[in-house]
């Protein structure tokens, strides 16, 4: 079976006034139709810049490797150049959902008339379909009065009702592929439960394959069925979820959840991982994570084990030099 | 001596609302007949979602919003502050005592100071110091404290990382030697390495430094690991208030059992689904008469359904106080 999506060897970088500085390194995933794939990490770690990536929407100073792949239905889409061939993606059969609802929408343009002129850019139909199709998502998607929010700006709408029409909108071209880019983090946790199960209903019903980015992984846990782990540009843990944060190995994965408060345990210590992360301007050599691994083998600690994954159980995958360092 | 540092009794809050210039004036009331005591050395914390009045609770035990009926009372080793009747004189000297961390640690920091600028403000705006030697031992003696190094303390905010903007955060907010710390969703901002580190570090000041928190928070998990005592909030009301242990082990009021069931597990297996609340918030312009939380309660008596109950605490248990609606229903 052909994957909907596969990354090949993806390396992102950007020029900058300070230098060229390294988003992505090497990452390959793939992604299944039905699946959810969630990336975690930290703030710089490229969840972002890696789902960008798929849409193109990286600034002009962005530079991609020539022989890395985004392959969605047998083509490559980082090939692409005319904007009809990005049109098909962007918004076809990939749709985005932000962190940021009310960044999202256009401020003096009403909702409907947003969620209309999208519609008509991808799919051949009058108005009044385009109108009904919208008024119909806006009702799955959980919304009272649909007909009514369709008429009305993004302001006037709460922050848990905003992120329902941005979903609404993004599912409304019914794309093969949907980008969700921390679509719970500015919601309050009664709303963001609300909100989950919606994206999860949604999800078994048009089988689609999403990208889940967060940094919380009890959202991630709740939602995904693979994970992959990145740190400054690299994935260093990948597999199912549940072999993941049941059983992880990378010294990062373990750093991050022992370091989050745990509701049920709530006399264990929280334990940060030591240090800081580096800036990407200077990406340490080897091992990305060496500078605050607590338990780096001489050889790591020096930098002199490439970055790579190896499969160390079926489907669990792992960075190398986390096989040696990840066992104490 | 009261063992009492603050006290807060019957406090609220309301602002004022035009919707243009025609029309009438209306009241909103953002805070509602709050009463707590936070004891000398705890960690209180204070929870609940956007719009439920917490920042606003915060903010008028600090003096920084206008108190509209009730009051609140400082308790110092010697005196008492009462904010209702406090001249400016005595505000002043009551800002030393108490002092703010805010939430977002890159635009509470000045972009244009040095960190040891930053710092040292605090001390020359209250005029604690007298020389500027005096200021500078002070700020290298709260930097070392927050674990910033001394060479930090030449360079500006932007070279540093969201954990280490909020300690020089911290500093700020210590260097008067204050006594009471109201930290406003101090780690909402920081990831979560990063929260842990800065949540140690604030338990590790509280020690040293004899401080007690009022601790801010939307995240409950957060709250439950460095709390002794939790107050939940919802439109403006304190629906239940417990130590934390007892509360999380022991929720009564529905509104705090939904939002504990909220929390997404870590377990994958641990599918156990959220109580799923409906709808939302209402708007603090017309709450729900009687318990405002009964537009969305899931097992409102039919009596609590009507808004026929008013609100207020009841102790249901030693130290554990649960609204009276929440008591029947819960």
């Amino acid at each position: 079976m052909t994957h909907l999506l596969e990354i090949n060897n993806l390396d992102v970088k950007f020029d900058t006034d300070e230098g060229r500085i390294t988003a992505i390194d090497n990452v390959s995933l793939t992604l299944d139709q039905g699946k959810v794939l969630g990336i975690v990490g930290e703030s710089g770690s490229g969840k972002s810049v890696t789902a960008k990536s798929i849409m193109q929407l990286n600034p002009g100073n962005t530079i991609y490797n020539d022989n890395a792949e985004i392959i969605i239905d047998e083509e490559n889409v980082l090939k692409f150049t005319s904007k009809n061939d990005l049109k098909k993606i962007r918004g076809g059969k990939v749709s985005m959902i932000f962190q940021e609802p009310m960044a999202s929408f256009a401020p003096a343009i009403k909702i409907g008339y947003q969620m209309v002129e999208q519609l008509m850019i991808h799919k051949p139909m009058d108005k009044k379909e385009a109108k009904n199709i919208s008024i119909d998502m806006l009702n799955r998607v959980g919304i009272a009065d649909a007909e009514k929010r369709f008429n009305q700006y993004a302001f006037e709408l709460s922050g848990g009702m905003r992120q329902r029409a941005m979903i609404a909108m993004a599912l409304s071209t019914m794309p093969k592929l949907l980008l969700a880019d921390e679509p719970t983090t500015a919601l309050d946790v009664t709303i963001q439960a609300q909100v989950i199960n919606l994206m999860k209903d949604i999800i078994k019903e048009y089988n689609m394959g999403v990208i889940f980015i967060t940094h919380d992984l009890g959202v991630i846990a709740q939602v995904a069925d693979d994970v992959a782990v990145m740190y400054l540009g690299s994935v260093v843990e990948q597999g199912p979820v549940n072999e993941i944060l049941k059983n992880p190995m990378h010294p990062y994965t373990k750093g991050l959840i022992n370091a989050l408060p745990d509701i049920n345990n709530l006399d264990a210590p929280l334990t940060p991982i030591p240090g800081n992360i580096p800036s990407p301007l200077d990406r340490p050599s080897g091992c990305v994570f060496r500078t605050r691994c607590p338990h780096a083998s001489p050889d790591g600690k020096e930098g002199n084990i490439e970055m790579g994954l190896v499969e160390i159980k079926p489907g669990h995958w792992l960075d190398k030099c986390g096989v040696d360092c990840g066992k104490t | 001596m009261s063992e009492n540092i603050v006290s807060v009794n019957n406090l609220s809050v309301s602002f004022d609302y035009q919707e243009n210039f025609l029309s009438k004036k209306q009241k909103i009331k953002a805070v509602n007949n709050i009463n707590i005591k936070i004891k000398k050395g705890s960690f209180f914390g204070l929870v609940g979602e956007s719009g439920s009045g917490k920042t606003t609770l915060g903010r008028a035990i600090l003096g920084a919003n206008k108190i509209s009926t009730g009051n609140v009372i400082f308790h110092d080793d010697d005196r008492d502050f009462d904010l209702t009747t406090i001249n400016s004189k005595e505000m002043k000297e009551y800002r030393k005592k108490a002092q703010l961390i805010f939430q977002d640690p890159y635009a509470a920091l000045s972009p244009r100071m040095t960190v040891r600028d930053i710092i040292a403000e605090p001390l020359e705006v209250m005029k604690i110091t007298n020389s500027r030697e005096e200021t500078d031992e002070r700020v290298r003696d709260i930097a070392a404290k927050c674990r910033l190094n001394l060479e930090h303390l030449r360079r500006f905010p932007h070279a540093f990382s969201g954990g280490q903007r909020q300690r020089i955060s911290i500093a700020r907010a210590l260097v008067s030697n204050p006594k009471f710390i109201v930290a406003d969703e101090s780690v909402a901002a920081l990831d979560v390495s990063i929260q842990a580190d800065i949540l140690n570090l604030l338990k590790q000041l509280q020690n040293e430094l004899n401080l007690t928190y009022l601790f801010i928070s939307h995240d409950l998990s957060v709250v439950a690991h460095v709390c002794d005592i939790v107050a939940v909030m919802y439109l403006g009301h304190i629906v239940e208030m417990a130590p934390s242990r007892e509360l999380f082990r022991n929720p009564r009021h529905p509104y705090t059992k939904a939002l504990l069931s909220s929390i997404p597990s870590i377990d994958p297996e641990n599918k156990s689904k959220a109580i799923e609340l409906e709808g939302e918030i209402p708007s603090a312009m017309n709450p729900p008469s009687g318990c405002v939380f009964r537009t969305r309660c899931p097992h409102a008596s039919p009596d609590g359904k009507e808004g026929n109950i008013e609100m207020g605490l009841e102790e249901v248990e030693p130290d554990h106080w649960v609204d009276r609606c929440g008591v029947s229903c819960g």
